[in-house]
Order: C-alpha cells, then structure tokens, then sequence
C-alpha cells in the first residue's frame, strides 16, 4: 500500500477513481433524499457519457497526440448498432440490464470495427491531415446513418441503406427510419450503467496509459522518428490507441442512444465531435482526471445558464476564449500572476499590519 | 447539353468555395492555425450586405463594399483579440479559441438579427442568357461569380508575386523565423493576411447568398468545411491549389447530385477527399515536406 501511495501515476490514478465513486454516491445520495431536480437527473445520463467520450478521445488527443475531429461519428456508430441490437434482443433477453449491456458492447465492437477499417487508410496521414480525414469520416458516417432503414415484419429483420424509404411487409415495423431517425426507443439506460461505463472507461484508458503499451503510444508522440528508430512499431500503436478510442465511444454512444426515445443520426455531427474535444482541451491534454471534470462542468454549464436565455451560448464562446487565453497565453499568464502576487502582497502586508 | 448546364452550375458553386478557401488556405500557411471561425465571417458578410441594401435601401455595390469593410476590421479584430496572445502555443490551443470565436459569431448574429431566415436579394439584376434553345441557361450571378473567382485569383497571383508586402507574405509561410531576421514585421503580415482573408469571405458571402437566397446565423458553417475540405484537397498553404479545390469540388458536388444521388452528395464529396489524401498526402498541390531528423 505505502509502495502504491508513493507511485506518482498510481497516486493520480487513485485520486481519479476515488472522486468520480464519490460523486456517483453523493449523486446518490441527493438523488434518494429528493434533492435533485428533474431537469438535473435528465443530465447524470448524458454527462456519464460525455465523460466516456471525453476520456477515450484523450487517449487519442492528449496520449497518442492525434487530432481527431470525427469522435461523434463512433459515438453515432455504437448509438445506432446499440438501438437494433437491443430492440431485436428484446424477446430473447427479457432482464433490461442484461439487454442494455449487450447493446453497449455490441455498439462498442462496431465502432471499434469501423474504426480498424478506417484506421488502415487513415493512419498513415499525420497532424492536421489526420483531423481532416477523420472529419470526412464523421459527415460520411452521418450522412450513410442518416438514409440508414432498418427494421421488422413478419417475415424477419430487414435492414437496407438506400436514398428512399425501405418497404416492409405486413405487420413491418421501423426500428430506424432513414432521415428520420431510431424512433419508439425502450429507454434502457440508467445511471448506475453509465456510472459502470465511466469507470470501465477509466480502468480501460488508466491501465493502457501505465502499461508498457502506453509508454510506447506516448514515445510515439513526442517523436516519432526516435520511437521509430527504437524499434517500436509506430502504426500498431497508433491503431492500438484509435480502435479502443473508438470502441469506447461506441459504448458510451449506444448509451446515449438508449437514453432518449427517439435520436437523428444529425445528433452526432461536427458540433458534437468539437464539443468533445473541447472538454479534452479545456481539461487538460493527457490529463484524464482533467477531462472527467471539464465534461461535467462544460455539460452543466450552458445548461445551469439557461435562465439567461439567448445570451447563454455567447456567454459560453466568451468562457470558452477567455479559459483559453488564460490557460495558454504566455503573456496573459504572466499578467495574471503579476496580478495574483499583487493582491497576494496587499493581503500580506495587511497580515503583518495586524501582527503588530 | 445537360452535362454542360451541370458543369457550369458546378463551376459557379465550386468558384464561391474557392474564394473561401482562399482565406483558409492563406491563413494556414501563415499562421499555421485551422481558422474555423472562417465560415462565419462570411456569414457577418452576407448579413452586412443584406442590412446595407435592405434596410438602409442603398444600391449592391455599397452593400459589397460595407461588408467587405466591416469583414476586414473583423478579421482584424479577431486575429489581434484571440490568436494573437496564443502565437507560438500548440495548434490545438489556437484551434478551439478559433471554434469558440465560431460560437461567438453564431450567437451574436442569433442575437443581433434572430435565427429566423432572411430572404437574401440577389445582387445580380442581369437577365439569364438561354442558349441552345433554352437548354443551357447562364444566369446573372453564375457570371458574377465566376468573373470575381478569377479576378481575385489573378490579383492575388500578382499580388504575392510582385509586391513587396506579398513576397513578404511568403517568406513568412515559408520560414517565420527566418523572415523575421530578415526585417520582415512578422505580426503585421499575419495580420494582413487575416484582413485579406476575411475582405474575401466577406466576398464570398455575397455571391453565396446570391446564389442560395437564404440567410441565417449558420449559414457560413456548412460552405466553411466544404471549403476547407476544398482547401486540403488542393494543398493546404497553396494559392493556386485553393482555386483547383474549389472548383473541383463544386463540380464533383453537383455531378453526383445529378448522376448519383442527392443524399448522399456529402458522403461522396469527403470519400473523394479521403482518397485524394491518401493518394496524395499534400493535396493536389501541395508541397510534400521533407522530413529532417
């Protein structure tokens, strides 16, 4: 145990753990005592899944050092395969639970699919030309979802892409109706299943980022030509990172799916997949406990600023350039602590004041 | 005849993305920063001109020149507020406070002239010229557009080829370092491009929303990625490569909305992109970058 506490990443991992068990029991807890308001337990869902997103697209940003901008297109991915699979499993596994664990990890072995197919093109561009193509690959992947049909009648499961609507037989009903969308949904999702998913991510991400794996993944990102002349396999790992980064956001996406009765593939477009990396970037690049918070806070955030109606999204831009300029801004960052020691220095001087 | 008709309807949108993807392509090779705020000054363009001539009733030219005015300080503004104080800081830093500028746009367009449509008059008052018996038809704003395409791209030829200030322009993009110790003002060309920039997106709104008559504060988001798509098609940095992007994603968009399908345009037109890259990793134009170690 003193060896564990003296590890540093153990350590932080600890921590990280550690606050997002006790915020899931103080959610709990408000939550049985009738403290939350409806509006509020509308959001534990979706803030548990923006925690996932967040912190398999941190593998990809801050770990692996690629820019992706196409991370809504798997969580597009696994929300659509999660919704079929759990409406065609409906009779066979009849226990909700079980049927919406099914429905993540199918989600998340089809993201993580296409996400290998993809991958094998894709990472062989580098820097902002990765970020293009996984661009492209989120507007296809809305666009083909988008005139995706899909559903049942008497003589089986019919599924079909196609520019018009597929016709089914008697007694046919649509599980996901092309431009339309995944309508009539079961709502499966609950929040202990996302508070299971985000620590699953967690464990997943945490474990990948302290193995000998990780270790390579991060040489390969600080340079790649010296990882390369060492004998590591650059492209594996890259892979390695991308296909568990796009598993996870299938889970987290089929969760999401499964949370509302009804979902357009236009839910999961370019907006979301910057909004992500948003929470990744504002959270700290390669800091996992950093995307936890900030996926939280920045979901709430536009939510709680609701009151002030039209204003709050302008207000959100202005946080969001301010929090930036902050953060990064050498010259902003010496002001500021010119500034702190100022005041800091009033409220010593005053300290000894009172001394004397 | 039809493919002709295509192929100059194809040629007019892909002019408008190349004007756009101008600004894009400059603004990268310079300050090597993805300005997605870029879509949305074209927006504050077209909303200019609009107000210009429908409010104030003046004439299209003086709705052009507000808005390309208006665009420049803005374009400006922008660079000196938000990207300034992050040069030298990672891309992906510059990247979200040039998407939070995206918002900012958005919501204070929403905020300034409500999210409800506006019905944008053409400021083409020429009669379309029918030829072949009415099968090919060439309207007003197809030859505007195209006219302005071509001119801004030989200005700019000259431009960065013959003056000082934009063969200054290319010594930044090409090493910022070295051109600073050569004398080059390093933060007044980039501020430069970013006014040249953001004068042609304001262009660009005009003859988008001339062409495609509504107006509303997302407007510009969707032509911004299509033309930055066209932008990394031609290879990003290059001015010539922006133009041939452009037009030839204007042409590959119309073509397979006419001969393959209209849903699935988008799904097509970035297919063709990731191909292009994977091909060619520079992009068309583009130049590939030697790797030193």
């Amino acid at each position: 145990m003193k060896k564990l506490l003296n590890n540093k990443a153990a350590r932080t991992n600890l921590i990280t753990y550690l606050v997002v068990v006790l915020a899931f029991l103080a959610m709990q807890l408000m939550n049985s005592a009738g403290m939350l308001g409806s509006s509020m337990k509308g959001f534990l869902v979706p803030i548990c899944v923006y925690i996932s997103l967040a912190v398999s697209l941190n593998l990809l940003v801050g770990i692996c050092g690629e820019l992706s901008l196409g991370h809504a297109g798997f969580m597009g991915i696994g929300a659509f395969s999660g919704i079929l699979i759990a409406a065609l499993l409906k009779n066979t596994i009849p226990n909700d639970f079980l049927r919406l664990l099914c429905a993540m990890l199918g989600g998340g072995v089809f993201a993580g699919v296409v996400g290998f197919v993809i991958g094998v093109p894709v990472l062989r561009l580098r820097g902002d030309y990765l970020a293009i193509v996984t661009l492209a690959f989120g507007e296809i992947m809305k666009n083909i979802v988008g005139n995706l049909y899909a559903g049942t009648d008497a003589e089986g499961f019919h599924i079909a892409i196609s520019t018009s609507r597929m016709p089914l037989g008697e007694g046919g009903k649509y599980i996901i109706n092309g431009p339309l969308g995944a309508t009539g949904i079961q709502k499966l999702a609950t929040f202990s299943m996302g508070f299971l998913l985000v620590l699953f991510t967690l464990f997943v991400v945490l474990n990948l980022i302290n193995s000998k794996e990780g270790r390579a993944i991060k040489a390969v990102r600080d340079n790649r030509i010296a990882a390369e002349s060492v004998g590591i396999n650059v492209t594996a790992f890259r892979m390695k990172a991308f296909v568990v980064s796009a598993f996870l956001a299938g889970m987290a996406g089929a969760l999401f799916g499964l949370n509302y009765s009804s979902v357009t593939a236009t839910k999961f477009n370019f907006n979301t997949s910057i909004n992500i990396l948003v929470f990744v970037v504002l959270g700290g690049m390669g800091n996992i406990l950093g995307s936890v918070i900030s996926a939280t806070v920045l979901y709430i955030l536009p939510e709680a600023m609701r009151s002030l109606q039209d204003y709050r999204m302008i207000l959100y831009a202005i946080v969001l350039i301010v929090v930036m300029l902050c953060t990064w801004s050498p010259k902003v960052k010496e002001y500021l602590s010119v500034a702190a020691d100022k005041a800091l220095g009033i409220f010593r001087k005053k300290e000894v004041g009172t001394n004397e | 005849m039809r493919i002709l008709q295509y192929l100059i309807n194809g040629i007019s949108i892909g002019s408008v993305y190349a004007i756009i993807a101008l600004g894009y392509t400059m603004v990268y090779g310079i300050a090597k920063m993805l300005n997605f705020a870029h879509g949305d000054v074209i927006m504050v363009g077209a909303y200019i001109s609009f107000c210009v001539t429908s409010y104030l009733g003046l004439p299209a030219w003086a709705g052009v020149l507000a808005a390309v005015a208006v665009c420049t300080v803005l374009g400006v503004v922008i660079e000196g507020l938000a990207y300034k104080p992050l040069r030298g800081t990672p891309s992906l830093a510059v990247l979200i406070t040039a998407i939070g500028v995206s918002y900012f746009l958005q919501n204070a367009a929403q905020l300034i002239w409500s999210s409800s449509p506006k019905n944008f008059s053409s400021i083409v008052t020429m009669k379309p010229i029918s030829m072949a018996g009415g099968k090919l038809v060439i309207t007003g704003e197809v030859l505007l557009t195209v006219a302005a395409c071509i001119l801004v791209m030989v200005g700019l030829t000259l431009f960065t080829g013959k003056t000082r200030t934009g063969k200054a322009m290319r010594a930044v993009s090409e090493d910022r370092d070295a051109a600073q110790l050569m004398g080059i003002n390093v933060n007044r060309t980039i501020s430069l491009t970013f006014a040249i920039g953001s004068a042609l997106a304001a262009i660009a709104g005009v003859l988008l929303c001339s062409t495609v008559p509504t107006l509303q504060p997302t407007t510009g988001s969707m032509p911004g990625i299509r033309a930055f798509t066209a932008a990394v098609f031609g290879g990003i940095g290059s001015i010539p490569g922006a133009m041939l992007g452009g037009i030839l994603l204007g042409i590959i968009e119309t073509f397979s909305k006419a001969y393959l399908s209209t849903q699935f345009s988008d799904a097509i037109v970035f297919s063709v992109l990731i191909i292009i890259l994977l091909v060619k990793p520079a992009g068309l134009l583009g130049r590939q970058m030697q790797e030193k170690v």
